[in-house]
């Protein structure tokens, strides 16, 4: 196997579905676990996975999810997208996948940057403690394209 | 051991003066062939100088190893011996990857 021609990896996440901020943080995690730079832009909804108070309480997404394989008027009914996310909870544990709190300190502390997106953060008329400590700031979209500074690095929107 | 599983490529290299079968990535097929001599060689090749917190990291992957238990990034938060940021400054370059190498265990398969 030869040597990765990828060396940075930019995430955007506006999604603040559980399935979605997995998605990006394993992808981010696992960038760093392979030597190759990581950092994730949270906009929209993706801001929830770093505001502390709703961080731990992301769903999975039963209505309008054709993968979920149950009709779209179930996903709807009360309860039902709680059990389906305390069901991938509990598979997600089972593989040793951290809770999204735990998730965003490994990243952080193995040096993955995590940037709010401004224009959300004002949209939602946020504040810089609604969100967790490891964030290491609020910045625009044409800050985080700054950050794409070297060859080999990419751009993925989640 | 569980790599031999795997089909691997095996190959053949001279580290610290003996001759060491090792895979297409350069990780050690025989835990066996491995002594300190061979680790400190192997991390040469990485530039990396080992001191003594890399023997107590290196030490405790392989006592994991031994144990079966598997490895991840999450592991190492909870291992008490190292948290995740010195993991990083110790062996750069992608911590779990280069340190497994140097302990002469195989590469994790985890993807977390």
């Amino acid at each position: 196997m030869g040597e990765t021609k990828v060396k940075k990896m930019l995430f955007i996440l506006s999604k603040g579905t559980i399935e979605n901020a997995y998605a990006a943080f394993v992808m981010a995690n696992g960038a760093r676990m392979e030597g190759i730079e990581a950092e994730i832009f949270f906009t929209f909804f993706g801001l929830e996975a770093v505001q502390k108070k709703k961080l731990e309480h992301l769903h999975v997404a039963t209505v309008g999810n054709p993968a979920m394989h149950i009709p779209t008027m179930l996903g709807g009914l009360p309860g039902v997208e709680a059990f389906a996310t305390k069901m991938m909870k509990k598979e997600m544990e089972k593989l040793d996948m951290p809770p999204i709190g735990e998730f965003l300190e490994i990243l952080s502390d193995s040096g993955c940057k995590l940037w709010g997106c401004k224009l959300a953060v004002d949209m939602f008329h946020l504040e810089r403690e609604d969100f967790i400590d490891e964030l290491d700031g609020i910045i625009t979209i044409g800050d985080f394209y700054a950050r794409a500074d070297q060859e080999g690095t990419h751009l993925l929107f989640i | 051991m569980k790599l031999l599983i795997h089909k691997y490529i095996n190959m053949k290299k001279i580290i610290a003066q003996k001759e060491i079968d090792v895979n297409e990535e350069g990780y050690l097929l025989d835990f066996g062939q491995w002594n300190r001599e061979v680790g400190k060689e192997l991390a040469a090749e990485k530039d990396i100088t080992l001191t003594d917190r890399h023997w107590e990291v290196i030490e405790y992957l392989q006592e994991k190893q031994r144990n079966e238990e598997p490895l991840s990034i999450r592991g190492i938060k909870k291992s008490g011996v190292i948290d995740i940021k010195e993991f990083y400054s110790l062996f750069p370059g992608g911590p779990l990857k280069v340190s497994t190498l140097i302990a002469g265990i195989p590469k994790p398969k985890s993807c977390i």
